[in-house]
């Protein structure tokens, strides 16, 4: 005897196709006006100044030798006439990020909260990671159609975990004392959240932030294959063309995107990036006033 | 008392301030099954195998009077965590009643707790607790920010309790940037902005090194004489205890087994358990002259019609060496030997017993810290006379009593 899960799926999919497609409409929207929106800024900027934008992030957050990478790293996307795609595909990992961290958060904090929200969560949470990438691609095509939509939803399900997991443990791992000092000095749930576990959660959150970038990254390259456009497109265009330079030039280009996110995120979460430009020190970080 | 501080002259009117009564936690599921089993008698560890749960304090019953530092003393997992964290409800008493100014804490509402939390009681942690994210004085203003006290009102007040300890000059520094001695003064600050009336203090300089922590003990004494609180301190030290303690409370596997003041656990401590805590401690800062002076010494009135002779005949007839020489009110006059009352029989002075009273038999005051008073007791060649406040004889110290209180630590 056997039991078909893939038809179950398949006729709840077109379940909710019948009867939640207002509400489907409505996502897609809203989530199309973020994208669209971020997208139309990101291309308005002329290529040299957004180098420059980069470059600057990179030497106040990061070190002078990164900036200079940065720079040139982003000279050479321009030079292969892959900026444009690079902005879309940006767009698109900003916007998946924003959604993620939107529902990621008030999910790892529930869950940190309680005991049974957790146990609920978790198998959920492994089964969004560990189902092969593409697999959401199907559903997010069958809901909202082809385009940036789908891809940004595909991409949200699949990078948010990072950020619920390190959301939950930051706040599980904060110092029993505060949590004490905390209650001690009469905080409600909410004061105890905002003034204790938030704060000291932050390294940990901002991990998980980190991470959820890295993978939404990863997963917009593959959402190309739904028409979410950007350097998936280049990447799935050598791979159809069988072009070795095309995809490798689009490969590049991800790779130049994930090092200069990924360093500039980090240093997020470290609490004071350091500027390690001697001859540029002064006046841009206040001397820490040194207890006797 | 044994220890001469100045908060004992500070405002502990002797009214209670926290009443505990039957207080019992118990960790574990089956909390109920398991206080059955306790009531009924049943061991710790028979309660733990059948039930899983374990005592964290077991029925404990005392009073802690307002403006007095009441230490809890015992080893470590012996329960004193637990026990002051019930004082403010951090954690659960799963029976008993625990009354703070006649009223029943374990019975108030969560919102009449966090009231009573910003209000009346604050707390001081071992390793500071103090929130990284925040500048000293943002962690004084803690407690005050979460009470929703206004922007100017709480800077003031949290500049003014850092200023109580010491620290206005840092207000703008960060927790990591300080000594630990400094950090815990932040973390006093913090507890003493909202002034509270009760301060609960676990294990606050234990973290701290020797000099230091006595430093800071000195100053809790000092802003107890300021401004009289109630403390409940959490000790493992009882030298600690001692120093600062108007009274103990030692704690032994969650059961509370002797409340009193200093005099009375080191005079007559409750059992062993209470007794290998002075192995270590120094009895000369607990006692002072006059708990160790004896009445052992002849005492002769000096009146009129008793002859320095009779008196010499006394000395010789029990044998003494020395005698003290009082007045009919039992004021000290002097002290003699037979050598010198002798002495001035023979050359048949106007008033002997004056002019025999030894030079340097200086007495002593009762309330003299016993350990200011070992090297003249030592270097006495005869039992050193004390006295009290109205100069009244209340006995003497000879070297063999001093060195068995001594030993007695050992
Ligand atoms: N949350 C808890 N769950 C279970 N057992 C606990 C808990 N807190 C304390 N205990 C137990 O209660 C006992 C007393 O602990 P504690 O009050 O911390 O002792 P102390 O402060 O004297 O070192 C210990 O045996 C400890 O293991
Ligand atoms: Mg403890």
């Amino acid at each position: 005897m056997s039991f078909d899960i893939g038809d179950g799926i398949d006729s709840a999919v077109n379940y909710i196709l019948d009867n939640f497609s207002p509400a489907l409409d409505l996502v897609a929207a809203s989530i199309g006006f973020v994208t669209d929106g971020l997208q139309n800024g990101l291309l308005a900027i002329p290529m040299p100044v957004g180098i420059a934008v980069f470059a600057l992030l990179a030497l106040w957050r990061v070190s002078f030798g990164f900036a200079v990478f940065a720079g040139l790293s982003l000279a050479l996307v321009g030079q292969m006439g892959l900026w444009a795609a690079m902005m879309e595909t940006l767009s698109l990992v900003i916007a998946s990020t924003a959604i993620a961290m939107i529902v990621g958060l008030p999910l790892g904090v529930a869950m940190a909260r309680r005991d049974s929200v957790a146990a609920i969560i978790r198998p959920a949470l492994d089964l969004m990671q560990t189902m092969p990438a593409f697999v959401y691609l199907i559903p997010a095509a069958m809901f909202f159609g082809l385009g940036a939509v789908p891809g940004t939803i595909a991409t949200v399900i699949f990078s948010m975990p990072p950020v619920v997991r390190l959301t939950n443990l930051g706040i599980r791992q904060v110092d029993v004392e505060f949590v004490e000092a905390g209650n001690a000095f009469g905080c409600t749930p909410t004061q105890l959240l905002l003034k204790v576990q938030l704060p000291n959660a932050m390294p940990s959150i901002m991990a998980g932030i980190n991470q959820t970038i890295m993978l939404s990254l990863s997963m917009v390259v593959i959402a190309s294959m739904i028409g979410a456009g950007g350097l998936g497109n280049t990447v799935l265009t050598g791979i159809q063309r069988l072009d070795v330079g095309t995809g490798f030039e689009g490969g590049l280009a991800v790779v130049i995107l994930a090092v200069i996110l990924d360093r500039l995120t980090q240093s997020l979460g470290s609490k004071g990036a350091r500027l390690r430009l001697p001859f540029l020190k002064f006046g841009l970080r206040q001397p820490e006033a040194k207890a006797a | 008392m044994a220890f001469t501080t100045e908060h004992e002259n500070g405002t502990a009117d002797g009214s209670t301030k926290i009443k505990l009564k039957d207080v019992y936690k118990i960790f574990g599921e089956h909390t109920e099954d398991a206080l059955g089993l306790l009531r009924a008698g049943k061991s710790k560890a028979d309660i733990h195998r059948k039930t899983g749960c374990s005592i964290g304090v077991n029925g404990a019953t005392f009073d802690i009077k307002a403006g007095e530092i009441f230490v809890i003393m015992g080893l470590s997992g012996s329960g004193k965590s637990t026990l002051l964290r019930l004082l403010n409800r951090l954690i659960e008493p799963t029976a008993g009643s625990i009354e703070i100014d006649g009223q029943d804490i374990t019975k108030m509402s969560r919102k009449a707790l966090i009231e009573l939390r910003r209000r009346d009681i604050s707390m001081v942690f071992q390793s500071f607790a103090l929130l990284p994210n925040r500048n000293v004085l943002n962690n004084a203003a803690f407690g005050l920010e979460v009470a929703g006290v206004g922007e100017l009102e709480r800077k003031e007040k949290a500049m003014a309790a850092l200023k109580a300890v010491g620290l206005e000059g840092y207000s703008e520094s960060r927790p990591d940037e300080l000594s630990g001695g400094m950090k815990q003064r932040v973390g006093l600050a913090r507890a003493l902005a909202s002034e509270p009336s009760i301060l609960l203090m676990d294990e606050a300089f234990s973290a701290l090194d020797p000099l230091i922590r006595t430093e800071m003990q000195d100053e809790l004494v000092r802003l107890q004489a300021e401004h009289s609180r109630t403390i409940v301190f959490v000790s493992h030290d009882l030298d600690e205890a001692m120093r600062i303690g108007d009274r103990i409370c030692i704690m032994q596997n969650g059961n509370v087994v002797q409340v009193g003041t200093p005099d009375e656990i080191v005079g007559n401590p409750a059992n062993d358990y209470i007794r290998s805590f002075f192995r270590n401690v120094d009895v000369s800062q607990v006692f002072k002259a006059g708990d160790v002076a004896r009445k052992n010494q002849i005492t002769i009135i000096e009146r009129q019609g008793v002859s320095a002779a009779a008196a010499l005949e006394q000395m010789k007839s029990r044998d003494r060496e020395f005698a003290i020489i009082v007045g009919r009110d039992m004021k000290y006059h002097g002290m003699v030997s037979q050598a010198s009352l002798m002495e001035k029989i023979r050359s048949k002075a106007e008033d002997p017993y004056r002019k025999a009273f030894l030079a340097d038999a200086t007495p002593i005051a009762a309330n003299e810290q016993l350990s200011g008073v070992l090297g003249q007791v030592a270097a006495s060649a005869w039992p050193v006379p004390v006295v009290d406040e109205e100069h009244r004889y209340v006995g003497a110290i000879s070297k063999s009593a001093l060195l068995e209180t001594l030993d007695r630590a050992n």
